[in-house]
């Protein structure tokens, strides 16, 4: 439990950042019309790849004779990137379709 | 971290929160995915570029490649896939997205805790680790059998009394994760044992979960991957990792509220509870009894020629049938002889939120004429036909009128007020969870039977010939 109140008081700017974000989601997301929930969830998605900064991460970290470190980080990257690019253009192609009529 | 890879950090965040704020509006929207688009591009570029240490290039070369090599797998997916497999899509990516941060967690277990570590981690920081690896691990396999599922290579599978080893297990999960935390282990088994029961949870949360339920799967395994990324920001302190992976999170969560509403379900069913369930089917007793009238294409043809309003409801089977062109080509025709054509879109038509929308939109239906559920039930009574095509538990009155029914409240189109109702289905055979549907037996309801390209193909050229 101590350990757990240092873990907080230690990092109370991270937990201000969760909480004012997740306000921030919520508030973002509230009133958008059906019609753009699936390009919203597929951008939303998109955007959930940013865990690719991680897999980056962990590959500049690894020494580079940890090859089960660096093996894992580059299969993190390609999936964490295929997320990345696949998410935002599919969702362009989408809002393009919409675009068009008008 | 140097100062200017947190200032790259805090634009890129900034963008991540105004794009998703644009991407709620239909004009604002291309740009901004394109503005979080560009934010990512420089989160990621900043992150190689601007390491702390001395990097190997060795390791430089092999990011670059997993870049090239996922960027180019990735672009292709999403240039070659046809829309009405949107909603595979994103569970695909989404289950990518859980295994990247699954990865990260084992490798980062060993680093912290296992093999390589060389000092004990603190409590928080295995805590955060077996969170990342649980949740990757969840929306990893729960997404790769929600994609299966909805592309049809993986049926329903309902074991007895599944929801209460799923919940069993999901109990002996949490236990076993806060074991681990406190025991401060180095045990890599009990990782991998960590590990293996979470995939196997996530594949077990989904599997019983029937068609018509996957909105709301799908926006809540969005939801969770968004979280584990935020989890694996905590563990780097990485601010654009955590804001990122936390928006994600409460804008599926939002989603998946959303859903629930629209299928009057509680989260707390959706995810503990009898879900789509066979026991909840076998509750309903009432069978609803009488005859189906079948018609023709030519029959149902004069039927919509000579009609002032007609109202279209598109449901799932549309996208199966991939017939989203052929039903503007009728659409198009019906007016150019002087009907009045609306489509009715209820929230939960088709295998994810919107979805109706996108078909519809590929296919180039003008926007004025999707009207949502609220809007256009009061109009039905003044509704001459209402053609159904490929849609089922969102027209069934059982959600109005049979309290045993287990779709009974969930909102849904008031399509039996109209004063002809033609139901374009490939058989008698009900939605999800076996609920007969008392519409087809209506007196004013005509069966139109037949795969809904074929059948609407046929209506198109009967009406070309008035």
């Amino acid at each position: 439990m101590d350990q757990f109140l240092e873990f907080i008081s230690s990092n109370l700017q991270l937990f201000y950042i969760l909480i004012l974000a997740i306000f921030i989601g919520f508030e973002l997301i509230k009133n958008v019309p059906t019609v753009l929930h699936t390009p919203l969830m597929s951008g939303a998605n998109a955007l959930s790849g940013v865990v690719i900064v991680g897999a980056i991460l962990v590959m500049l970290q690894s020494n580079p004779e940890d090859y089960l470190a660096l093996s894992l980080g580059f299969i993190a990257v390609v999936l964490g990137i295929i997320n990345v690019v696949g998410g935002f253009a599919v969702t362009d192609r989408m809002l393009q379709m919409f675009k068009k009529k008008k | 971290m140097s100062i200017t890879l947190s200032i790259l950090y805090l634009i890129a965040t900034v963008t991540f929160v105004v794009g998703l704020k644009m991407l709620g509006h239909p004009e604002t929207a291309k740009k901004g995915n394109l503005t979080s688009a560009i934010g990512m591009g420089v989160a990621i570029v900043g992150t190689i570029l601007l390491a702390e240490k001395e990097v190997p290039t060795i390791i430089y070369i092999l990011i670059g490649s997993a870049i090239a090599v996922g960027g180019i797998i990735g672009w292709i997916i999403a240039i070659k896939v046809e829309m009405t497999k949107m909603p595979e899509l994103v569970s695909l990516f989404n289950g990518f997205g859980g295994a990247s941060a699954l990865l990260i967690g084992i490798v980062e277990f060993n680093k912290n805790i296992g093999v390589d570590s060389s000092e004990k981690a603190s409590i928080s920081i295995i805590a955060t680790i077996i969170a990342a690896i649980i949740i990757g691990s969840i929306t990893f396999t729960g997404s790769l059998v929600a994609w299966a599922k909805l592309n049809g290579s993986m049926n329903d599978i309902r074991f007895p009394k599944y929801n209460l080893i799923n919940n069993i297990l999901f109990i002996g999960l949490v236990a076993f994760a806060t074991y681990i935390a406190v025991l401060n282990t180095d045990s890599a088994i009990l990782m991998y044992g960590l590990l293996a029961a979470s995939l196997v949870y996530g594949f077990l949360f989904v599997v019983p979960i029937g068609g018509a339920d996957m909105p709301v799967v799908i926006s809540l395994l969005n939801s969770l991957t968004g979280i584990a990324a935020a989890i694996t920001g905590i563990l780097y302190n990485n601010m654009v990792m955590l804001v990122g992976g936390i928006l994600v999170g409460s804008a599926g969560l939002i989603l998946t509220f959303a859903m629930c509403k629209a299928m009057n379900r509680s989260l707390a069913s959706v995810i503990f509870g009898a879900f789509g369930g066979a026991d909840v089917a076998a509750g309903s007793g009432s069978t609803v009894g009488g005859t189906v009238k079948k018609t023709s294409a030519s029959d149902s043809a004069v039927l919509l020629n000579y009609s002032d309003n007609v109202v279209i409801v598109p449901g799932y089977g549309l996208a199966v049938a991939q017939a989203q062109h052929v039903i503007h080509e009728l659409e198009e025709l019906l007016t150019s002889k002087g009907v009045n054509v609306k489509y009715a879109i209820h929230p939960v038509a088709g295998r994810m939120p919107g979805h109706m929308n996108v078909l519809l939109a590929e296919s180039n239906v003008d926007y004025d004429k999707l009207v949502e559920m609220d809007d256009i039930n009061p109009s039905f009574p003044n509704t001459d036909v209402v053609l159904v095509v490929g849609a089922n538990d969102v027209v069934n009155p059982a959600a109005h009128n049979d309290p045993s029914s287990p779709i009974y409240g969930m909102p849904i189109l008031d399509v039996e007020n109209a004063k002809h109702i033609i139901v374009n289905k490939r058989s008698m055979k009900p939605g999800y969870a076996g609920i007969e549907n008392e519409l087809f037996f209506n007196q004013k309801t005509n069966m139109l039977f037949g795969d809904a390209k074929d059948a609407l193909t046929e209506l198109v050229s009967e009406l070309k010939n008035m």
